[in-house]
């Protein structure tokens, strides 16, 4: 077993009389791609900012290749690539200015910091737009800049805090397919997000954060086997009725759920579920059955209520 | 094995790549200004000036338009300083917020300070050049004391932008900028010993023009330009500059290591 990449232990972090992280625990290996999960407010960003050492443990320890922040972490940040939720291009710069002037601040060459722009804006498929000021890009294009710059150092480990939030379907499928090629060769990833699709996609293994506290840790599969039924029934009823005929499906399935617009029955056999439902002289005005999905173990863990 | 490039170095870099898109405007409004100034004031005033009797004893023995050069390359400095550590600083941290970029690299608040002052010298040498370059064209003004004035205009420079930089990374709103600019920049513009000996004021204006870094070096390098120079006071007075700029970079790194690292 190599050693771990990231070690966290008991890891708080306090803002004033706030407490964003209350002490978790994560260790992270290289080559691995780790996603932690979680509504806005869960202390993902706190514990990321940590992570990248701008922001100070305020209790706990935290070892990124072996290294203590508090003492090397101008070092740990000369090995890591940062992929900031908010971006922090320069928009007046041109694209492949952008990517000189990061280079430069890992006291990169002119030349090397040249040869590497043209390497990553080719990965970034943004060759063409090398020219361009940066105020001119899709927000896909600027996300794909962002990610390219964070990897002008060549870092072994890439942070990316929610890296498709406001990107269309396209963009987010080219990004996916781009942190996967970063994945196959080697680099260790740690991202945050809270589409479910992005964490099964992506994510080796995940964590799903709650409130400041880790609730549950494991593989994208892993979590729905432990958490969740096979598969998921979708009953639909007229609007406003979902209420009424719902706690009609008791002991259908594993557990249900009655959400304002459905009613979700949870069983290994979701056909044989609807039949029954049919049986019991449901009619929906719609029936779906479909996996399960980490979206249904996120609801569960953290609640349908609105974080913020 | 190589020497890696010390922090500050790499944030001028970064500087310049910006400044490289910029200089020509930036350039060009920061040498017309002075310039305009010095026709305007210097020829023009200067003529009622001169001819009257008595005024040249006033002027330390000079013509009025040698008298004004030297303050004019200071002034220059100051505005240019004093603008460039107010939106471009806030917006480091909170539009463009490339400050936060440079944060996640090896480089930290401090040489982003260090970076932000040696880049401010920088401009204020290029514009005090370009004053200086001009100045060598008219004869009453020619003199080899305009390099070492350029050298005080940096001084200058740097003391207004780094005070005003560790208000800029603590600032929550830019509100503050436009009074800085009305009550301190614009004031010690027209009161600041550039224009005319600070002996012509009341004592509580002379007081103020005092206090401020502008009026110390505009003596030093009007010193310089005019041939008359007391080393002594020259000492003193950039130690006082200096001392501005110094206070202001010290409390500059406590307050945006603050902001970058929370």
């Amino acid at each position: 077993m190599p050693e771990p990449l990231i070690v966290a232990r008991g890891l708080k972090k306090r803002f004033d009389d706030f407490e964003a992280v209350k002490g978790i625990d994560v260790e992270v290996q290289p080559g691995e791609v780790f996603g932690f999960l979680g509504p806005n407010g869960a202390g993902k960003s706190s514990t990321m900012r940590m992570i990248a050492c701008v922001s100070p443990a305020s209790e706990g320890t935290l070892r990124l290749f072996g290294m203590d922040p508090a003492v090397d972490g101008a070092k740990i940040r000369a090995r890591i690539g940062v992929v900031p939720q908010l971006d922090t291009l320069d928009t007046e710069l041109s694209v492949q200015e952008n990517l000189w002037i990061y280079g430069r601040y890992f006291d990169l060459s002119r030349a090397e910091c040249r040869r590497r722009a043209t390497e990553l804006l080719e990965f970034a498929q943004l060759t063409d737009r090398a020219d361009s000021v940066v105020e001119h890009l899709s927000g896909g294009m600027k996300r794909r800049l962002s990610i390219a710059r964070s990897l002008i150092n060549e870092p072994e480990l890439l942070l990316l805090d929610e890296p498709t939030t406001g990107l269309d379907p396209q963009a987010r499928h080219v990004l996916w397919e781009r942190l996967y090629r970063l994945k196959q060769q080697g680099v260790t990833q740690v991202l945050t997000t809270h589409y479910m699709d992005e964490a099964e996609q992506l994510c080796d293994r995940l964590v799903v954060m709650d409130q400041g506290l880790i609730v549950a840790e494991g593989s994208p599969r892993e979590l729905i086997d432990q958490y969740s039924t096979r598969e998921v029934l979708e009953l639909r009823f007229g609007a406003g009725t979902n209420d009424q005929f719902g706690p009609q499906v008791v002991g259908i399935g594993d557990r249900f759920e009655v959400l304002p617009d459905r009613v979700l029955v949870y069983a290994d056999d979701g056909e044989a579920a609807l039949a029954e439902a049919h049986h019991r002289g449901l009619r929906p005005e719609s029936a779906l059955v479909r996996r399960s999905s980490l979206e249904d173990v996120f609801l569960l863990l953290t609640g349908r209520s609105l974080a913020d | 094995m190589q020497i890696a490039t010390p922090g500050p170095l790499r944030v001028v870099s970064g500087h310049l790549v910006v400044f490289r898109r910029l200089w020509r405007l930036n350039l060009l409004s920061s040498f017309v200004q002075p310039m305009l100034y010095l026709l305007g004031l210097g020829v023009g005033v200067g003529a009622l000036v001169d001819r009257n009797a008595g005024s040249t004893a006033t002027l330390g023995g000079v013509s009025y338009v040698a008298f004004v050069a030297p303050g004019l390359m200071a002034t220059t400095a100051m505005a240019v300083c004093a603008a460039e550590s107010m939106w471009p600083v806030m917006g480091g941290l909170k539009w463009r917020r490339d400050y936060h970029g440079i944060a996640a690299t090896p480089l930290d608040a401090s040489d982003i300070v260090f970076g932000h002052m040696i880049w401010m010298a920088m401009r204020a040498g290029i514009t005090g050049a370009a004053v200086a370059t001009a100045l060598a064209f008219v004869d009453d003004t020619r003199s080899w004391g305009l390099l070492p004035a350029v050298i005080v205009a940096m001084a200058v420079g740097i003391a207004f932008a780094m005070p005003i930089m560790a208000y800029s990374v603590g600032a929550e709103m830019d509100g503050g900028f436009p009074a800085i600019q009305r009550f301190v920049i614009i004031p010690l513009f027209l009161f600041g010993g550039a224009f005319y000996p600070l002996s012509q004021l009341p004592e509580v204006v002379q007081w103020f023009a005092r206090a401020f870094p502008l009026w110390h070096g505009v003596v030093v390098a009007r010193g310089f330009t005019t041939g008359d120079t007391d080393w002594a006071g020259v000492a003193g007075h950039l130690a006082y500059v200096l001392l501005w700029a110094a206070v202001g970079t010290v409390i500059s790194i406590r307050r945006l290591a603050k902001r970058l690292y929370p």
